[in-house]
């Protein structure tokens, strides 16, 4: 005969406010099986857990029911607390009286005759409950961080330095990613490249990480501590043992395309390097533009290359990598002008992206670092800036902030007056968001000693008219609409998530929003993890974020790695599915519901009627099954059951609710 | 022959009457009919949702009403005026999802709401989809290559884009693709859909003198030889109120402001003098020289290939 | 300039009223200037658009009433189509166009008005608009009796304005329209 102990919480106000906890005290003592009931003001607390153990122990409770918040809170909790009370941790079950019963409903007498209502099921369940136990599988120490740019450089740099084995994968040809592109970084003004190569050198170096460039994830089988990482390594045509990047290869190519680096504000050639501080410092060749592989012609790059390492018939090649955890630091993408038709639907040439300007002034870039307008190579006297395109916009662009076009503005606008500084330079602006350490200063800096003139209020439309760009504002400071004819106008583009960033998270099983932003396990307090174990996210592909909240984030991931990575071994979930093999025909119907291919075919032997019989029936993987009951409604014999919510537990609720 | 019924409005009887002529001239070339509705009334224009919400929609609906029940333009309602044209589908629109709206209008009708389904047209629309422009290339006798056209669409053909729907609201195309049908040049140029001060030309005239001070000065930087326009409104402030724009402007003006009608008509091969040139208050002569010029060269052999 | 007591200041319920009544939501607003920058009339306008938005946010009903912006409004629809929280201010102008004239505001810039009126009266005499006689109309209401004299003349002689004023059958609908919109404004506004 169960004993069972009942639990009753007050949350402080939160469930007695509408609860009355004296009635459903009295009311449980009645319940059948239930030997003792006690109430606290908060159960959760470290006396309130104190007095639970000491109840379980001195009524020799062998089941126990906690009436309190909801179980996503502290159902956790409370199975340690019966642990260390020496009882199986799943003879526990919470009966939410918060979230579905005191946080919804306002009448008090209601209130309390469905807390009890509550407290009555979870009693009629509890007594049915066994103890369940997991199971142990190990952990591959390794880890694979899917993006090269700083948020995966510094996961990796970190997962490395913790003694595991990181496979850093890219995309693109070269580590780097976004801040590869970047000239200058607020509010420091430290050059981009300067402080990010450094750690794409070590991050290629390191003899923790191996370096997979030019490579995609393809396919991701397993689960946490063991997973199965598929990744394409994309054909380059070129060795990159012989490779030694000196360059005359693409000095000599004939075919010109526009180079993805500079935004197409110069042009690259069909084999190229992106950028000269590349890492892996080796060429690759765009088939889709190269003369031979279009047109069957060329192959001047064979010929001068000294090191013989171009190879045309080199093939895409598929490597498996285990793994027992995944980082996702896929990054962002600018947000396209081009929807909007007020500011030239992208087509006129000295309306530029905030990206674009970047390039402009980096000293590597296009111009050599001088502001020119792309149309005429002509230095700009008046330049716009205008923020928020695309953010904070519903109608054409997306409803959330970007966070750091404020910020990015600001340290075009000083760049601008410094390089130019005869220029006049307008900002026009609904907010300045400056949250971060030293920004503030910073965007003092830009309109005290720079002298940016900002000016607040959106633009309406742009236009050209001869060679000048007519800007159509308003200060809505003033109350007087604004009109200026300027040379170059630059749009603080927001940041989108990547474009394929939605594909990648249904191929890896995770979540994302509307935005194709990958969705954090809680956004408060879990902000690297995913909803789905072992998988983790740094950077923006998390959500708009500038350079040190994204490094903070890629070392916080790194640290939940490591974590995982340095226990020995995990636990299984243990309430799983489970397989009544007498009951089961075999006729696999789980197996096809199962969304983790947790459920495959197992012959058995048995003795019917004297003879041996083999047949299949279904069995049900410890490690892979989540517990997610899809396969209990599938099964027709009622073979199946999930242990700690089996048929007997969910109809002996049913029946108690009937009373 | 696709046949329309056809909704003039009333400016297309008075002060827009060179539209109505030349699209009655145009129409049987270009291959459609228009079968005028019988005893339709003013839609309110600008003046009734100015003035009453209720007013407007329930002038608007009875024209629907009357369009739904006239049975001998079976591809739709043709509607010239882009104020006519904007009435009607804001009309149907609100009708559509205000309930009590509709019982209201009922009421003032004192009949019940029947136009939802009514097809209805600008005449761009028309123009640029149902006819198209290999149609009006092929209809086109007098090419009219060389000359620099401004298309001016004006508010109401593109705005509210969710309620229009037919063309961009920022860089809409259609008027050009027609031009450009007729071997003339559809230019670039900064005030497309720019506003002409619309109904405050006798209210508030000195400000519709600026509006169309800077829409003229902004073809003319585009190089056009001629402003086209598909709304009498339009039509109106930029042809009567170019003396008041070019002393804004410190220069004299003769832009020529023609209907997308009347352009096709020239197109088309109909004579000048049939398609109500005469009643403009800017002179045409600038532009209809320019063709004569081209094709007196073309005769006497100059400028051929 | 007086000291704006937002304590006591405005009518709670004008900016749920302008709401309802133009399918909106003027709380949305966050006052970016977009309207303002692209409104083709702002450079003559008393408030701004995006300042008439504010005063119906703060409930200053009789400010936005007796403003010169929303009879300088033109109706381009300009504002409501880029703006980026997709507020309709174009219907925010005529619904208090309306608003003033129900409720008995002067209006600051009385010409216009009278020209709508002017129009919609020449419309309910005879159910369409008879330009001529509008004109002439608007030019006795409105004071303004000489100026586009010329103009005027040219267009008779030009055949654009038509000496007759036109009288369609269904002019009576067309009246009863007027007469009933008339009435249920007026009891609907007696109501309140």
């Amino acid at each position: 005969m169960p004993r069972i102990g009942v639990f009753v919480c007050w949350c402080g106000s939160n469930i007695a406010g509408t609860v009355d906890i004296a009635r459903v005290v009295e009311a449980a003592k009645d319940m059948p099986h239930v030997v003792y009931v006690e109430d606290n003001k908060y159960t959760c607390s470290e006396p309130g857990q104190a007095s639970l153990r000491a109840s379980v122990e001195e009524h020799e409770l062998d089941r126990v029911v906690v009436a309190a918040c909801s179980p996503r809170m502290h159902e956790p909790t409370f199975r340690k607390t019966l642990e260390t009370a020496g009882l199986n941790n799943y003879l526990l079950e919470v009966a939410n009286l918060r979230e579905h019963c005191s946080w919804v409903h306002s009448d008090k007498d209601d209130g309390t005759e469905k807390a009890i209502d509550l407290v009555r099921m979870a009693v009629a369940k509890v007594a049915y409950h066994e103890p369940l136990y997991s199971l142990s599988f190990p952990v591959t120490k390794r880890a694979v961080v899917i993006g090269g740019g700083i948020a995966g450089i510094q996961a990796a740099l970190d997962i490395a330095d913790s003694g595991h084995e990181v496979v850093l994968v890219e995309k693109t040809p070269t580590l780097g990613g976004r801040m590869a592109q970047l000239d200058k970084t607020f509010p420091t003004m430290d050059c981009s490249a300067c402080i990010l190569t450094p750690k794409m050198v070590d991050a290629a170096q390191h003899p923790n990480i191996t370096l997979m460039a030019y490579s995609e994830v393809e396919r991701l089988d397993g689960y946490v501590g063991n997973f199965k990482v598929t990744v394409r390594q994309k054909a380059r045509s070129v060795d990159i043992i012989k490779c030694t990047g000196c360059g005359i290869c693409f000095e000599k190519c004939p075919s010109k395309v526009p180079n993805e680096f500079d935004l197409g504000l110069a042009d690259r050639k069909a084999i190229y390097v992106p950028f000269p501080q590349a890492v892996p410092n080796k060429a690759t060749i765009d088939r889709e533009h190269c003369l031979y592989y279009t047109r069957g012609r060329c192959r001047v790059c064979e010929r001068v290359c000294e090191a013989g390492a171009i190879v045309f018939d080199q093939e895409d090649e598929l490597v498996e990598i285990e793994a027992g955890a995944v980082v996702v630091a896929t990054g962002y993408e600018q947000f396209d002008h081009s929807v909007y038709g007020e500011y030239g639907y992208g087509k006129i040439p000295d309306v530029i992206t905030g990206l674009e300007f970047e390039r402009l002034v980096n000293a590597s870039g296009p111009t050599e670092g001088k502001i020119k307008r792309p149309s005429d190579g002509k230095v700009p006297e008046t330049i716009v800036f205008i923020k928020c395109v695309g953010s904070r916009d519903e109608s054409k662009g997306v409803g959330y902030c970007s966070r750091t076009c404020c910020m990015y503005t600001a340290k075009h606008a000083l760049q601008t007056r410094e390089k130019l500084p005869g220029s006049r330079v307008l900002v026009y602006y609904m907010d300045v968001r400056t949250a971060g350490k030293g920004y503030e200063e910073f965007y003092k800096r830009t309109t005290e000693e720079y002298g940016a003139t900002y000016v607040r209020g959106r633009v309406s439309r742009v236009y050209q008219k001869g060679d000048k760009l007519v800007v159509l504002g308003e200060d809505t400071l003033l109350a007087r609409p604004t009109i200026v004819e300027a040379d170059l106008v630059v749009l603080a583009m927001g940041m989108a998530a990547n474009e394929g960033a939605g594909d990648l998270a249904r191929l890896l099983g995770i979540s994302y929003d509307q935005h194709n932003f990958l969705t954090e396990a809680h956004p408060k307090l879990r902000p690297v993890e995913t909803n789905t174990a072992g998988i983790f996210l740094a950077g923006s592909c998390q959500g708009p974020k500038d350079i040190p909240d994204t490094v903070a984030q890629a070392s916080g991931s790194a640290a939940k790695v490591a974590a995982l990575l340095s226990r020995e071994s995990l636990q299984t979930e243990a309430q799983i599915a489970n397989v009544n093999q007498e009951l089961c025909s075999g006729c696999l119907w789980c197996e096809t519901t199962c969304p983790y291919k947790a459920i495959s075919a197992k012959t058995i032997t048995e003795r019917v009627h004297g003879k041996e019989v083999t047949r299949t029936v279904a069995e049900v993987n410890p490690s892979l099954c989540h517990g997610c009951g899809a396969c209990l409604p599938a099964c027709r014999d009622g073979a199946m059951n999930l242990l700690g919510f089996t048929h007997q537990q969910i109809l002996a609720e049913v029946e108690a609710v009937w009373r | 022959m696709k046949t329309y019924s056809y909704y003039p409005g009333c400016s297309l009887e008075g002060t827009a009457r060179e539209y109505e002529i030349s699209l009655r001239a145009v129409a049987p070339l270009l291959g459609f009919r228009l079968e005028e509705m019988h005893d339709w009334s003013c839609c309110g224009s600008t003046p009734a949702h100015a003035t009453s919400h209720r007013l407007a929609v329930a002038l608007a609906a009875r024209n629907l009403n009357l369009a739904a029940a006239h049975d001998k333009g079976p591809d739709g309602l043709a509607v010239p005026c882009a104020a006519c044209y904007s009435r009607l589908k804001i009309a149907v629109s609100d009708l559509a999802r205000d309930a009590k709206l509709r019982a209201d209008t009922e009421e003032a009708m004192g009949e019940a709401w029947r136009g939802g389904a009514v097809h209805i047209m600008a005449l761009p629309e028309i123009l640029a989809r149902d006819v198209g422009p290999e149609a009006i290339e092929r209809a086109t006798v007098e090419p009219l290559n060389g000359i620099k056209v401004a298309n001016y669409y004006g508010c109401l053909l593109v705005r509210p884009p969710e309620m229009t729907g037919f063309d961009d609201p920022e860089d809409p195309q259609t008027l050009d693709e027609i031009v450009r049908a007729t071997g003339a040049e559809a230019v670039d140029w900064s005030h497309k859909v720019d506003c002409c001060g619309g109904s405050l030309s006798l209210s508030r005239t000195s400000v519709v003198s600026k509006l169309v001070a800077d829409i003229i000065d902004a073809a003319q930087i585009a190089g056009a030889d001629c402003i086209v326009t598909a709304c009498p409104m339009c039509h109106a402030n930029v042809d009567t109120r170019q003396p008041l724009a070019a002393k804004i402007l410190g220069r004299r003006l003769e832009m020529p402001v023609l209907y997308i009608t009347q352009l096709l008509g020239l197109a088309l091969g109909v004579p000048a003098r049939q398609l109500g040139f005469r009643s403009h208050l800017t002179p045409v002569t600038s532009l209809l020289r320019k063709l004569q010029d081209r094709t007196r060269g073309r005769a006497s052999g100059e400028g051929g290939s | 300039m007086k000291v704006l007591d937002l304590g006591s200041a405005g009518d709670p319920g004008f900016e749920a009223q302008i709401a309802k009544l133009a399918h909106t939501s003027p709380a949305a607003c966050y006052a970016c200037g977009k309207c303002s920058a692209g409104c083709p009339l702002a450079y003559e306008m008393d408030y701004q658009p995006h300042q008439v938005l504010r005063l119906v946010q703060l409930g200053l009903k009789d400010e936005a009433l007796s403003c010169s912006t929303i009879w300088l409004c033109a109706s381009c629809i300009t504002c409501s189509t880029r703006c980026p929280r997709e507020v309709d201010i174009a219907q925010v102008m005529d619904t208090l166009r309306a608003m003033a004239r129900t409720e008995g505001v002067r209006a600051a810039l009385p010409k216009v008005p009278k020209f709508y009126s002017s129009f919609l009266g020449r419309v309910q005499a005879g159910g369409r608009l008879h330009e001529l006689s509008m004109t002439i109309l608007y030019k006795l209401r409105s004071g303004d009796l000489f100026s586009d004299l010329d103009l005027g003349i040219k267009m008779v002689l030009r055949g654009k304005l038509k000496p007759l004023p036109p009288r369609i059958q269904g002019r009576d609908q067309v009246r009863q329209i007027f007469r009933r919109v008339a009435e249920a404004e007026r009891r609907e506004e007696a109501a309140r």
